[in-house]
C-alpha cells in the first residue's frame, strides 16, 4: 500500500505509538437518567489515543465499552469530562459542529447498519464525501477499492455482497476521508474466523501502511491480537491494560479481569 | 448537502417501497383529481350552457297576463301583438292563445281526461319566426294553413303521442274534431312551456272552440341593441289601462341564472375534495412515521458519518414532498381524463382550469410538506447511538 500524506489537522506524531494523542479524554462520566434510577454506564475514564497506534476495548457486556467508543468518537457527549479529538475540545459543541467533526476526522465501521442497502458499493464507500456535498478523489477511491478487494464488485448492492464484503467496503468508506481515528466497533462481530482474518489484516495494513490510528471495541481475543495495546473495561473503568500479546495471552486478561 | 444528493437521498424510500409509496399517495391523488374533474366538469358544463345561450340569443321577451293588485290574473288587450309588432326595435310578435278544457288525442276512444301532461294552444304563424327555432319536421302554421284543421306538435307533444315523422300522415282528435299534423318542433330551451303543446291557428281556434283573442303570452323578438326600450314598451302596449299587471321576462335570464347556479354546487364539492386531500395527508404522514422508524439504522449511519439534523429532517421532508407531489400530478391526470371522458360523452366543450391544475399540485405539495414536518423532525432528533443499537 502507498503512503499517503494526510492533508487535514493532525497533532505532531512522532514515533507511532508514542507521539501526542489523536483522540483523548480525561475523566469521563457517562450517566443514564437522574437520582437514584441514574445508571453509569461510565464512571471515569481517562484515555490517551496516539496517532498511528492500534487500540483494542475489551471487555463484558454492560462494561462501557460501546458507550466509551461513542464518546471518543464524538456520537455522544459525557455527563462529566472533557474529551478532545484532533485538538478540539468537543464539550463545548453544537450537534452541528460535531456532526461536522466527525464527517471529516472519524471513520466507522460498525457491526451491523453498516451500508446503505439501496447505494452501490462504490456509493457506499464515498457516502461521506457525499454527505459532505465534495465531489471525491477518483484515484484516492479506486485505490481504496483495490486495497480491500472489491474492485470488482463496485457496483452491487449490499444484498449481493457477502458479510465480510460488506466489512471491506465499510473499511473502505471508513479511509475514504482519510480520518485522524477509524473506529470499529465489532467489525467481526458477525463473520467466520476466515473472513475475520482476513478484514483484521485489512486494519492492520491500514495502520503499518497508512498510519492510520484506528480504535476497535471487540469481544474476540484473536482480533484483540492484531492491535498495539488492549485496554480492559469493567463496570464503566478501566482496569487493566496489556501490550501486544497472542490471542492466548489475551484470553488470559480476559479471564483474569472477569474474575475480579 | 449538494441539491443532486438531497433529492437522491429523499427519493430512497420511494423507490426503495414502491407499492408502499402508491398506496401512500392514493388519498391525495383521489382529493386532487376530485378537484381536477368538479372544476373540469362543471367549467365544461357552464361553457357550454354560455355557448348556447349565445346561440339562442338574448333578445327574446315575453310579455304574459300577471296578478292584479287586489287578486285575480290579468289580461292582455286583443290586438296586443299587432301593436307590439309595430314598435320600432322589434323584429317579430307572437302570440299564443288559450283553448281551454281540450285535450289532445291519437282515437276517439280514449278518455279525454287523459291528457298526458299535453295541451292545446292557438298561435300565431309568426310564432316560428319569433322563437327562431328550425322545425323538427313539416312546416308551421301559415295565414293560409291557420284557417284549416291542421297541427304542430311541440317535441315533447310529439314524443308523448309517439308521433316522430310525419310520413304516415297522422291525424290527432281534438274534442270530437279531427286536425292533420303538419308540423313537429325541436325542443325550445327558451319557451320551455311549449313542448307539450299542441299548436293550431288562432282562426281556426275562434271557429271550433271559441278562443278569444287575448293573448295568454306574447313572445317578442327583438333587435339585440333595443332589448332594454322594447322591454319597457312592452307592458303598456300589452295592456294599456293597467299595464302593472302584464308580467315581462326575458327567458335566456333562466338559463343565465341555472349558469351560474352550477357554480354554487363547485363550493360544495371542492369542500368534500379538500377533505379527501386533508386524509390523503394524513395518510402520508403516517407513512413517513412509520418509514421514519424502520429506518432508524440508516438514519444513524448517516448521522455517524456527518449528516446534520437539518440534514436528515431535509431528507425525510424532501420525500414527503416528492409523494405528495406524484400524488397531485396522478390526481390531476385522473382529473383532466375524467373531464375530458364525461366532455365527451355529454358532447360538452372541454373546459380545464389552469388555475384549478396549478391549485390542486400547490395545495398537493402544501399538504405534504406539512405531512412531512413531524416525521422529519422525529428523524433528526434521533440520537446516533440510539439509531445504531441494534433492534
Amino acid at each position: 500500500m502507498t503512503t499517503r500524506t494526510y492533508n487535514g489537522p493532525r497533532p505532531e506524531s512522532g514515533e507511532p505509538g508514542l507521539g501526542p494523542a489523536a483522540v483523548s479524554a480525561v475523566d469521563i462520566t457517562r450517566r443514564y437518567g437522574r437520582d437514584e434510577s441514574a445508571v453509569e454506564a461510565l464512571a471515569g475514564v481517562s484515555i490517551d489515543v496516539p496517532v498511528g497506534q492500534f487500540t483494542a476495548v475489551m471487555g463484558p457486556s454492560g462494561s462501557g465499552k460501546s458507550t466509551l467508543m461513542h464518546i471518543l468518537a464524538g456520537l455522544d457527549q459525557p455527563t462529566e469530562g472533557t474529551v478532545t479529538i484532533a485538538g478540539l475540545e468537543i464539550s463545548s459543541m453544537s450537534d452541528g459542529e460535531l456532526t461536522r467533526l466527525r464527517r471529516r476526522h472519524i471513520g466507522f465501521v460498525f457491526q451491523f447498519f453498516n451500508l446503505l442497502p439501496m447505494l452501490t458499493a462504490e456509493e457506499n464507500i464515498v457516502l461521506p464525501l457525499s454527505i459532505a456535498g465534495e465531489k471525491p478523489d477518483r484515484a484516492w477511491v479506486e485505490e481504496l477499492l483495490e486495497t480491500v478487494g472489491i474492485a470488482d464488485r463496485r457496483t452491487h448492492r449490499p444484498a449481493e455482497l457477502s458479510g465480510g464484503q460488506h466489512q471491506r467496503v465499510s473499511i473502505a468508506r471508513a479511509l475514504v476521508t482519510e480520518p485522524i481515528v477509524l473506529f470499529a466497533d465489532e467489525p467481526t462481530g458477525n463473520l467466520d474466523s476466515n473472513t475475520s482474518r482476513d478484514v483484521l489484516e485489512l486494519l492492520r495494513n491500514s495502520v503499518d501502511g497508512l498510519g492510520q490510528t484506528i480504535v476497535m471495541v471487540t469481544h474476540d481475543p484473536q482480533a484483540a491480537a492484531q492491535a498495539d495495546r488492549i485496554l480492559f473495561l469493567a463496570d464503566g473503568l478501566i482496569v487493566k491494560e496489556i501490550r501486544a500479546s497472542t490471542a492466548a495471552e489475551v484470553l488470559e486478561a480476559m479471564q483474569e479481569v472477569s474474575g475480579r | 448537502m449538494r441539491l443532486r444528493d438531497v433529492l437522491a437521498a429523499g427519493s430512497i424510500g420511494l423507490r426503495t417501497r414502491r407499492l408502499r409509496a402508491a398506496l401512500s399517495v392514493l388519498g391525495i391523488s383521489i382529493g386532487i383529481a376530485s378537484i381536477v374533474a368538479v372544476l373540469g366538469i362543471s367549467g365544461s358544463t357552464q361553457a357550454n350552457l354560455l355557448g348556447e345561450i349565445d346561440a339562442l340569443g338574448t333578445n327574446l321577451l315575453t310579455a304574459a297576463p300577471g296578478q292584479q293588485v287586489l287578486g285575480g290574473s290579468g289580461q292582455l288587450y286583443p290586438g296586443a301583438v299587432t301593436k307590439i309588432a309595430h314598435l320600432s326595435g322589434v323584429q317579430s310578435a307572437a302570440g299564443v292563445y288559450q283553448v281551454p278544457n281540450t285535450a289532445p288525442l291519437r282515437t276517439g276512444y280514449i278518455s279525454p281526461l287523459q291528457t298526458g301532461g299535453l295541451g292545446v294552444e292557438a298561435a300565431d304563424p309568426t310564432l316560428l319566426d319569433a322563437l327562431r327555432s328550425p322545425l323538427a319536421s313539416g312546416t308551421f302554421l301559415s295565414p293560409a294553413t291557420s284557417n284549416y284543421p291542421g297541427v304542430v306538435l311541440g317535441s315533447t307533444a310529439a314524443h308523448q303521442l309517439g308521433l316522430s315523422s310525419l310520413a304516415d300522415h297522422p291525424l290527432l282528435y281534438i274534442q270530437g274534431q279531427w286536425f292533420a299534423v303538419i308540423g313537429i318542433l325541436k325542443p325550445l330551451p327558451l319557451a320551455p312551456e311549449l313542448n307539450p303543446q299542441v299548436l293550431i291557428g288562432l282562426p281556426v281556434a275562434e271557429r271550433i272552440f271559441g278562443t278569444v283573442n287575448a293573448a295568454t303570452t306574447i313572445y317578442v323578438r327583438a333587435n339585440t341593441n333595443a332589448v332594454t326600450s322594447v322591454r319597457g314598451l312592452l307592458a303598456v302596449s300589452a295592456n294599456p289601462e293597467h299595464p302593472e299587471t302584464v308580467q315581462v321576462s326575458r327567458p335566456s335570464d333562466a338559463l343565465s341564472a341555472r349558469a351560474a347556479a352550477q357554480g354554487s354546487y363547485d363550493t360544495l364539492l371542492l369542500g368534500l375534495g379538500l377533505v379527501a386531500l386533508l386524509v390523503g395527508g394524513v395518510g402520508i404522514a403516517n407513512v413517513m412515521v412509520i418509514s421514519v422508524l424502520e429506518r432508524r439504522g440508516e438514519i444513524g449511519l448517516r448521522r455517524a458519518l456527518g449528516a446534520t439534523r437539518p440534514d436528515i429532517a431535509g431528507q425525510f421532508l424532501t420525500e414527503s414532498l416528492l409523494l405528495s407531489l406524484l400524488g397531485g400530478l396522478a390526481g390531476a391526470a385522473i382529473g383532466v381524463a375524467v373531464t375530458a371522458g364525461y366532455a365527451a360523452i355529454k358532447a360538452l366543450p372541454t373546459t380545464l382550469s389552469a388555475t384549478a391544475l396549478g391549485g390542486g399540485i400547490g395545495a398537493a405539495l402544501t399538504i405534504g410538506a406539512v405531512a412531512g414536518i413531524y416525521p422529519a423532525l422525529r428523524a433528526s432528533r434521533l440520537a446516533p447511538t440510539e439509531a445504531l443499537r441494534a433492534v
